[in-house]
């Protein structure tokens, strides 16, 4: 189904320019109190228009890169530096407050930030709009699939119109065919704002399929194996996956896996 | 470009995940045909008749135990000690002298319930956010709220009464103390168990402490405030009736009312005030479940409560 294009008029004009930096890290490294080293040597750098896809087995410490991007946990060593002024962050899990609908889930953020009723309020429903909730908005979480929980999810940190979008397996716990639907229409919205993402998962598909650049994580302790980056156009359709293109590529990506597994 | 794709599938999908438990529980017969559903009717109707049936047999059941033993077991002149439920009912309930004593007893221990569940969910709420939010006031605020709920309330009734006499305030008091607990309880566990991912999103975007409390703690330890709001309305009818049982002095609630009845014999007249305390605390406690209800059920699934 195809609805108008809506307005990006919303909230506040983009402040950043395409390629401005906005994350960096050098030699990041997180230790924790146990002795646990869960990072060590990250280095790594997400533009404007950058989408960063970070993939690796379960425990690597993929997490602890967004939780220190964040400031949520900080680095034990090195340095992590955040130029954006807003930074938008889904979780693997949607983190709807149950009690309050979709609209009122949506303009959380905004009223957290101390943005006004009626910028609040645009920004919900562009944000709405965007993800494609639209006459979803007096829904409760409870009454949502995961998939348009989700959805939900990515327009409450759309309101924030960030510069630095950190992803943490947010589809990780869909079925693959919503799971690829959300897939476009993150490429999609990334066009669209322009922002730098940098998107967690240990699909090797999702991977390659929304990024710019893909890096291969090893764990214990967490570093970057292997960097690619993805020569695909910003427009990208489901055909794409079945290119020889796309598999050489996944195909190199699985195997750097691999190898920095064993 | 769109960046808006809405998708039929998707939800096609959340209509079977809304539908409500209540639903699928749903007789599926009424759309279905043919002879197997009939069959399966039939069937649930019988069902459905020894389900409404069993609790009234129950009931008569244990009516006819207690007309035995009035007239079985006790001797004529030891009736009192058990009257037969019908003479309950004519020689109490449709007494007024007795009515006259009853209902006014009824209504001071409605107003004692009521203050003290009013000052003990004030109380308690107090003390429940200020130990949710600092790890010391709750260590050193949480041994009382424990102690409160070991002591036996009945060992300070007497020196409640030595304190504040023997009126409203010392019945009130009792009321607080028995009630309290549960609500402090109650509370504390509800804010203490928000999801830490929900706490995280609200640490990313800076969220006072305030904030923090009014639009995530509060709201999301509503349904283990209510739980706790219900359990302390049974309370405070218990706590209501043991200080004026009691103190035994002042105008009479239902407690001094049952020690006055059991004093003269008057087994009607003490059963009838039995069965009516016991309906007060029945509607208190159902009035906080309907509250809950009201307030959190929405979107909160009662169900997932024991009791």
């Amino acid at each position: 189904m195809s609805a108008p294009a809506p307005t990006l008029s919303s909230a506040r004009p983009a402040t950043g320019q395409p390629g401005d930096l906005v994350l960096r890290f050098r030699d990041v490294a997180k230790a924790f109190p146990d002795g646990t080293v869960a990072l060590e040597g990250v280095d790594l750098d997400v533009r404007r228009g950058d989408f960063v896809t970070v993939v690796g087995p379960s425990g690597c410490g993929k997490s602890t890169l967004l939780r220190i991007a964040s400031g949520l946990s900080p680095a034990t060593a090195g340095t992590s530096q955040v130029d954006a002024e807003r930074i938008g962050y889904v979780f693997q899990d949607a983190t709807l407050l149950p009690w309050r609908s979709v609209k009122k889930n949506v303009e959380l953020l905004a009223e957290l930030h101390g943005m006004s009723k009626t910028a609040t309020n645009q920004a919900a429903m562009d944000a709405i709009e965007l993800v494609g909730l639209r006459g979803h908005e007096k829904k409760l979480p409870r009454a949502l699939s995961g998939g348009m929980k989700m959805r939900a999810s990515l327009a409450r940190s759309l309101t924030l119109d960030p510069d630095l979008f950190l992803f943490d397996e947010p589809f990780g716990a869909l079925d693959e065919i919503t799971r690829e639907r959300l897939n476009d229409e993150l490429i999609r919205l990334f066009a669209a704002k322009g922002f730098g993402a940098l998107f967690i998962t240990h699909s090797v598909s999702e991977a390659v399929y929304m990024s710019t650049k893909v890096l291969v994580m090893s764990g214990r302790p967490g570093h970057i194996v292997e960097s690619f980056d993805v020569p695909f156009g910003p427009e990208r359709t489901p055909e794409l996956r079945f290119t020889p293109e796309f598999a050489a590529l996944a195909g190199e990506v699985s195997h750097a896996l691999r190898e920095g597994h064993s | 470009m769109t960046a808006t794709v809405h998708s039929a599938e998707e939800t096609q999908v959340t209509t079977t995940v809304d539908t409500p438990p209540s639903a699928s529980t749903a007789d599926p017969v009424l759309t279905g045909a043919g002879t197997a559903p009939l069959v399966k009717r039939r069937g649930k109707g019988r069902k459905r008749v020894t389900d409404s049936l069993l609790p009234i047999a129950v009931f008569l059941g244990l009516i006819a135990v207690w007309y035995a033993i009035t007239y079985l077991v006790l001797d004529p002149n030891r009736r009192f000690l058990m009257p037969a439920p019908h003479t309950i009912v004519t020689d109490a309930l449709f007494d007024g002298p007795t009515m006259d004593k009853i209902l006014p007893a009824l209504g001071r221990s409605i107003v004692v319930t009521f203050t003290g569940l009013a000052i003990a969910i004030v109380i308690g709420m107090v003390w429940a956010i200020a130990m949710s939010q600092s790890r010391p006031i709750e260590r050193s605020l949480f041994p009382y709220a424990v102690a409160l709920q070991c002591i036996p309330i009945l060992a300070l009734v007497p020196l409640i009464g030595f304190w504040f006499g023997y009126d409203f305030p010392s019945r009130v008091i009792v009321c607080v103390m028995i009630a309290l607990f549960p609500i402090v309880s109650n509370t504390l566990f509800g804010i203490q168990s928000v999801d830490r991912g929900m706490h995280e999103l609200f640490t990313l975007h800076n969220a006072s402490r305030t904030t923090r409390l009014l639009k995530l703690e509060l709201p999301a330890a509503m349904p283990a405030i209510f739980a706790g709001f219900r359990i302390s309305a049974g309370l405070s009818v218990v706590g209501a009736i043991v200080g004026d049982l009691f103190f035994k002095q002042g105008d009479p609630g239902l407690g001094i009312l049952l020690d006055n009845f059991r004093a003269r014999l008057q087994g009607q007249e003490l059963f009838l005030t039995i069965i009516i305390t016991a309906a007060l605390g029945f509607a208190v406690f159902g009035l906080f479940g309907w509250l809950a209800k009201v307030a959190v059920g929405r979107w909160y699934d009662q169900s997932r409560d024991a009791g």
